[in-house]
């Protein structure tokens, strides 16, 4: 296995809020504490419910904001706050797809303008001829068509858009893709699309993909490794299969349990889990995951469980042993 | 939409017909609206005269005849077609002043429009994108310049600056301006937060290219209807210092002016204040249909219900 192109200990990222008149400062934990590595030609997926940071980490990585504790290290440097405003090479390393492509295109510009901008900015010595040229061999890469160049974001599916998006992201020769929720704005014919597009180039020019997402069904397929995250927390890391097969998190155990299923008679052992997602602005002590944990004890919330293990990691006092059914009072057959 | 089919179709299909391209998709809109049409080709009609007055009108703005004192138009008695529209108290033609009176409402209307247009994008651009602090000082000052009438304001500014054309545009462009920067910052702010803005970050550009070259262009409709609605603001505000005497200077032919010097000879010579009158009233009017139009078709969000 190839080096790890991308490497990130203990990333962290907290927003200050200011209180208004009657209230308190408050610190927002969006990203609290990430550790994981990038490989070419491998895939990190990066699950969790809505507000559990998945976001925050993707624009930690692509020096969208910086992280406010940890470090990122990419092909062995270290990024500090201003690398990227003195080294415009760096910022070409890291690009992301985002999630809307209706929003990530910029309405009053031309695909093939929106293509060369990246290159206009970062690389002057290319000729504006041959800027051209590799804009329209991008297009062609991400199966669209010559006429499409010039043609505005408006006139397209948001398939085709999403396709633009990722030549636009290729289009510096990154390492290092993010794709944030690449697909979960699409259909589900065209989401297969995109991902086979994804697979095709990642295997053509060896990316490395942080691929964030909530749908696990698409995970299961797309990623090679994963990483579960509760409350800006990751709680289990591991190679695919080992946490699919004997997730050893009991949130893990309750999120895989959400995922649909096509077959109907399958009978289904679905975790509901009690309460409501706490806000990240007042995480329980302890394990953050306790108050809605059928397995909690006092340890858990007290004391805050760490990652811990080899390849497959879990940050959990109590794992779940394999085959372990969870008890049936809080476990409902849906 | 019909590009929504466009991933399903098979590729065999020749070159389908050109997409309309965003001027002609506009134009069709446009046309849709009957009255902004009109005003369009009223407001074309005016800009032909202001841009040839000198070689259509019949005399010089300024010639007097003094053997034709306040003579009525031709279709009057006593009127002849040596004058179609009457002469003035000092004998000078009414149609040659009112072609004349053309090419100073215009050229009032272009520069103070794009005197605040510019001045107020660009403040209002930079308060989109400043920190809290500078954007906030920024706002009050327009505040406080919105707090006052806008005449009164004018006038307050002409007195200072002593009455002329120039000053008083250099007033009405004061004061039409913090429209501009507010409506430039509220687009800017909600353009600012989407995610090609940050791709365009991430791909590279720095604060200048994405505040002008990436944000902007995408501000751009409102700032066009506000503008076609200022110039109209703009030359009535302009004869209405004209009319006070804070504006154009007699014997320039200025509709304002005109009206101002013609006052006490309403009763006796409609034609003098009148036409004039009317003059300003079909530009702004027609301008304002023209502005409405602009705004229905370039602003989906602002449509006529």
């Amino acid at each position: 296995m190839s080096q790890p192109i991308l490497k990130a200990e203990g990333l962290k990222r907290h927003y200050e809020l200011k209180g208004g008149m009657f209230s308190s400062d408050a610190t927002v934990r969006a990203l609290d504490g990430a550790s994981f590595e990038l490989t070419p030609g491998r895939t990190l997926a990066v699950v969790g419910e809505s507000g559990c940071g998945k976001s925050t980490l993707a624009r930690v990585v692509t020096m969208i904001e910086p992280p406010t504790e940890g470090t990122l290290t990419i092909e062995g440097r270290k990024i500090e706050p201003d690398s990227v405003a003195k080294d415009p090479d760096l910022r070409a390393k890291v690009q992301i797809v985002f999630q809307d492509p209706y929003g990530s295109l910029n309405p009053r510009q031309t695909i093939g303008k929106t293509l060369m901008e990246p290159l206009k900015i970062n690389r002057p010595d290319v000729s504006a001829k041959e800027r051209e040229q590799r804009a329209r061999d991008m297009l062609q890469m991400v199966g669209l068509r010559p006429e499409h160049f010039e043609r505005y974001p408006h006139m397209f599916s948001g398939g085709q858009r999403q396709r633009v998006a990722v030549a636009r992201a290729l289009m510096l020769d990154p390492k290092i893709l993010v794709l944030d929720e690449p697909v979960s704005a699409l259909d589900l014919s065209i989401q297969s699309q995109i991902l086979n597009l994804l697979v095709e180039l990642q295997d053509r020019l060896d990316l490395a993909y942080l691929f964030v997402s909530h749908d696990l069904s698409v995970v299961r397929h797309f990623c090679d490794d994963l990483l579960v995250m509760y409350l800006g927390k990751p709680v289990e890391q591991g190679p695919k299969d080992e946490v699919f097969d004997a997730p050893r998190h009991p949130y893990t155990k309750a999120l895989l349990s959400a995922t649909p299923q096509a077959d109907p008679r399958r009978k289904r052992q679905r975790i509901k889990l009690q309460g409501e997602l706490p806000s990240p602005m007042n995480v329980p002590p302890g394990c953050p995951f306790n108050p809605r944990c059928w397995k909690a004890t006092e340890e858990c919330r007290t004391v805050v469980p760490q990652l811990e293990g080899g390849d497959h990691r879990f940050a959990c006092f109590h794992p779940l042993e394999p085959g372990e059914v969870p008890e049936p009072k809080t476990a409902e057959a849906v | 939409m019909t590009d929504r089919t466009a991933e399903l179709e098979p590729p065999a299909i020749p070159a389908q017909p050109k997409p309309p391209g965003p001027l002609k998709e506009f134009w069709n809109s446009f046309k849709e609206n009957r009255g902004a049409v009109i005003g369009l080709c009223i407001f074309a009609a005016f800009l032909f005269i202001a841009i040839f007055a000198p070689w259509i009108a019949p005399y010089d703005a300024s010639e007097q005849f003094r053997d034709a004192l306040l003579q009525p138009p031709a279709w009057q008695e006593g009127g002849s077609w040596q004058f179609p529209l009457g002469t003035d108290p000092l004998g000078r033609d009414m149609l040659s002043r009112l072609l004349h009176g053309a090419r100073f409402s215009f050229f009032i209307g272009i520069i103070v429009v794009s005197l605040s247009l510019v001045t107020g994008v660009v403040i209002g651009v930079i308060a989109g994108f400043s920190p809290k602090w500078a954007d906030t000082l920024i706002m009050r000052v327009m505040d406080i310049i919105l707090s006052f009438p806008s005449l009164l304001l004018a006038l307050v500014l002409v007195a200072i600056l002593g009455p002329s054309l120039i000053n008083a545009m250099i007033a009405i462009a004061v004061v039409l301006q913090p429209h501009f920067v507010r409506l430039t910052r509220a687009a800017v702010m909600s353009e600012r937060a989407r995610d090609y803005v940050t791709a365009a970050k991430v791909a590279g550009a720095g604060r200048f290219r994405i505040m002008f070259l990436t944000v902007l262009p995408n501000c751009l409709a409102p700032i066009i209807v506000q503008a076609a609605l200022s110039f109209s603001t703009a030359v009535l505000d302009a004869a209405a210092l004209g009319f006070l005497g804070m504006g154009a200077q007699p014997p320039t032919p200025e509709w304002g002016t005109m009206l101002a010097e013609a006052r006490e000879f309403l009763l006796r010579a409609w034609w003098v204040v009148t036409l004039p009158g009317v003059c300003i009233l079909v530009t702004v009017l027609a301008i304002n249909l023209m502005g409405d139009g602009l705004r229905d078709a370039l602003d989906p969000k602002l449509k006529r219900s």
